[in-house]
């Protein structure tokens, strides 16, 4: 017990004298503020670059992956020790990343040792930033349908085909795609999930505009793009497993992170801008702002619940469906809410907080699987009712 | 604590639904009420229930008790909303709270004792007005006598004895009345979920204080959070129970040529309840172990709890009355009781509305 009391001393005082002040404060959204790496990154100031670097050197961006590939090799508890005296100060994560999140995890549990020890240690290092190449044109939700096409030709993987909403593509290195393999085989069962660095001349990228003025996303085209054979992570047609492996990991990502414990609470937000007798004047609202509030606070208990049910090895598959759905609602009223508060202020600037919210909540529920399919996972597998 | 079950917590929770579905299942309920009785539970049941250790269990082993804290009691009331066990649990957790935490020695050495081996029914005498309102009493003690009405007092029909509160100088008070007294008038209640409640006056009633008068407000607010975290995870209980058997019926009932569980318009309403289900079970734990930790958010992850069940387990039961279709709104399913006593137990010390405000105003100052 001390040892972890020992380390959290430690941890606390570390971050106390090595986080930037600016680099301090409630959660901004997936936005500039933070530092995403890549070979084509610049820092925003000289504190983003101390805070990234000062972790990167404790193997703090992936505080539980090996030390071998750039982690700290943290077990469970002091990882969480570090979250909570991140937390504690509001310490802004060093570096956003999908490769952390997704394509990390794929590797540490399908990938082969050559392509743990290629890519891993840069992503914790944040030397590669990653896309994420899934969708198709023709191939949303019916993501197996899938007919991007890679064949193996002279040793190498030869890649056709048309990919889109790719997040952040223009500014990505590398992207992990699926692609169809073996075409006779049935639809789950052809697609491979190969690496494929964007910069060659057989990949190109379109940026695409959002409703709020953004464009975060690319159509990626693939034109004979090619990948060393050595390239596909599992075997050759198992890609939908990870697939599935790697989509129950971003919902729960998504879900958890609509939580009051990383962004500013519409309540705080409420009472600085309309004062209590402000909202005593507005009861609907009120109401409406305090069952937000409790839907909320009930989506962090359900969080904290599901950490304690992992440490107890009790985990629950469908975990991920219920926070993608429910955390993703919830993010849909809060942007309401915040325009509601916001009035006619609100309205007048695309590029206000708010607006940004309120525009971005729709993304939310579509990304990572739209909401009816998390509704369709939890029907037919944790209700076990009926195909039509 | 952390959000899963002990292993002395599952043991208990096996016990409670073994026990309760043998002896108190639904159709005990059913044929209770159609029986006429009006005492509307099973003595024998409920002495049984004393015998396993069910009634009070959070009493603390320094007062006798079992010390099992209010989890127990929380996993006890869940699985009791599974079979719609119609007993006085509730009163006794209720009153065995209120003695624990303003009794004298020797008041707590007669009752807890026997409220918790079930030879003492307690009728917890509070409500005065329409709704839920803990906000002051309209009622009376005097040069010890007690004055005035009270409103759904649960288990108040055949009740040994009844804590009142009534106003005294010194702010609210605690009083022990004998219902047997001068001037109490027992007026039994018809509930919709067929259990035992009265209302009942009081004119000139000889009482006597439980414990010192000025303790009391902290001890009726703590006792409030107490019954509100046990009804949630009743809610609970009675939700997943109408939901199991709703989705059974999904699969089972054919029309079209196929099981109504396959349409995509039902299954998706399905579905949304079960998340809406695994998410708030963590917040129904959460409460019942804020109440054991002493921790300062008890209170009002108490309202949450109840608030947000009282809800919940509304629109489980719209869904499961729904999705029976016809049968579904006769007296021969089950379902209709549970539709029942969810909005009794939703009405029972603030619903969804009074826990919202309360929260909006406590817990996030708005
Ligand atoms: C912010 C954001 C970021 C994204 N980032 C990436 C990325 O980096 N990489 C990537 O590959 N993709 C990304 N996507 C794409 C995302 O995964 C797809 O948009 C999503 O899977 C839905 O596919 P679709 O857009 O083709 O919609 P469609 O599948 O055409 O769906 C249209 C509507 O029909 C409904 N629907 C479809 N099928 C069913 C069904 N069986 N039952 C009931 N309703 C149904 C859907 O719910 C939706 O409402 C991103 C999307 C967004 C919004």
């Amino acid at each position: 017990m001390s040892d972890l009391d020992d380390f959290r001393a430690e941890t606390r005082a570390w971050l106390e004298a090595n986080c930037p002040q600016s680099r301090r404060g409630a959660f901004r959204g997936f936005s500039t503020f933070n530092y995403w790496g890549g070979r084509k990154a610049v820092f925003q100031d000289e504190d983003q670059q101390l805070w990234f670097e000062r972790m990167r050197d404790k193997g703090w961006t992936v505080p539980e992956w090996p030390v071998e590939y750039g982690g700290a090799g943290l077990d469970k508890a002091r990882a969480n020790i570090l979250q909570q005296e991140m937390r504690r100060i509001q310490a802004q994560s060093p570096l956003q990343s999908l490769g952390i999140w997704m394509l990390g995890p794929a590797l540490l549990h399908f990938g082969t040792p050559e392509q743990k020890a290629e890519h891993l240690p840069k992503i914790a290092r944040g030397e590669i930033r990653w896309a994420q190449g899934y969708s198709e044109p023709g191939a949303g939700s019916d993501l197996a349908s899938l007919s991007t096409k890679g064949e193996l030709k002279d040793g190498q993987w030869v890649v056709n085909g048309s990919k889109i909403w790719t997040t952040n593509g223009d500014k990505c290195d590398m992207i992990f795609t699926l692609v169809r393999t073996e075409p006779d085989a049935p639809k789950h069962q052809g697609i491979s999930f190969i690496l494929i660095d964007m910069d060659q001349p057989g990949v190109t990228t379109k940026p695409i505009k959002l409703i709020n003025g953004d464009d975060p996303f690319v159509q990626t085209f693939f034109d004979n793009a090619t990948a060393p054979a050595d390239q596909v992570v599992g075997p050759r047609g198992k890609g939908w497993d990870v697939t599935k492996y790697l989509l129950g990991h971003e919902r729960e990502m998504i879900g958890s992170s609509m939580t009051n414990s990383v962004t500013e609470t519409v309540s705080s937000v409420a009472k600085a801008k309309l004062g209590a007798d402000g909202l005593k004047a507005d009861p609907g609202l009120r109401i409406a702002i305090a069952q937000h509030e409790m839907e909320s606070w009930i989506l962090g208990i359900a969080v904290e619940r599901l950490k304690d049910m992992g440490k107890a090895k009790q985990f629950s598959q469908f975990s991920p469906s219920v926070l993608k759905l429910m955390g993703t609602e919830l993010n849909y009223r809060r942007g309401e809410l915040l325009m509601s508060i916001g009035g006619f202020e609100a309205i007048n600037d695309l590029m206000s907080e708010p607006v940004h919210s309120y525009l971005h909540a729709p993304a939310n529920c579509i990304a990572g699987g739209s909401n009816e399919v998390q509704l369709n996972i939890l029907s037919k597998r944790a209700l076990g009712l009926p195909e039509l | 604590m952390p959000l899963v079950l002990t292993e002395d917590e599952v043991m208990l929770v096996d016990a409670a639904r073994g026990f309760l579905t043998k002896s108190a299942p639904v159709s005990a309920l059913r044929a209770l009420r159609d029986s006429g009785d009006t005492l509307r539970y099973t003595p024998s049941v409920w002495g049984e229930m004393a015998e396993n250790g069910f009634i009070a269990p959070h009493v603390p082993e320094a007062e006798g008790g079992l010390g099992m804290g209010y989890a127990a009691a929380g996993l006890i009331a869940e699985q009791m909303g599974h079979t719609l066990a119609p007993t006085p649990f509730l009163s006794a957790a209720i009153a065995a709270e209120l003695v624990v935490q303003v009794g004298s020695a020797e008041q707590k050495a007669d009752l807890l004792p026997k409220i918790i081996a079930g030879n003492l029914i307690v009728g917890f005498a509070f409500e005065e007005g329409l709704r839920h309102n803990p906000a002051g009493t309209a009622v009376t003690f005097k040069d010890g006598k007690v004055s005035g009405t009270k409103k759904i007092v649960l288990d108040g029909v055949g009740a040994k004895l009844l804590i009142v509160v009534a106003a005294t100088d010194a702010g609210p008070g605690l009083f022990l009345v004998d219902p047997s007294a001068a001037g109490v008038t027992v007026r039994p209640l018809d509930l919709i979920d067929s259990r035992n409640a009265a209302d009942v006056d009081f004119a000139d009633t000889p009482a006597t204080p439980l414990g010192e008068v000025g303790a009391a407000k902290a001890a009726i607010a703590r006792t409030l959070d107490v019954a509100r975290a046990l009804l949630a995870a009743e809610l609970l209980g009675i939700a997943d129970e109408a939901f199991d058997r709703t989705v059974a019926y999904l699969k089972e009932r054919v029309q079209f040529g196929r099981p109504i569980g396959s349409f995509q318009a039902l299954q998706h309403r399905a579905a949304r309840l079960y998340a809406r289900l695994d998410l708030t079970r963590g917040a129904v734990l959460k409460a019942l172990r804020a109440l054991d930790e002493g921790d300062k958010a008890a209170t009002m992850l108490c309202s949450l709890s109840k608030g947000a069940m009282s809800k919940l387990a509304y629109d489980v039961m719209v869904e499961a009355t729904h999705m029976h279709g016809g049968i579904g709104v006769t007296d021969e399913l089950d379902i209709g009781l549970f539709y029942k006593r969810v909005r009794v137990a939703s009405e029972l010390f603030g619903d969804a509305h009074f826990h919202t405000d309360r929260i909006a105003t406590q817990a996030f100052g708005i």
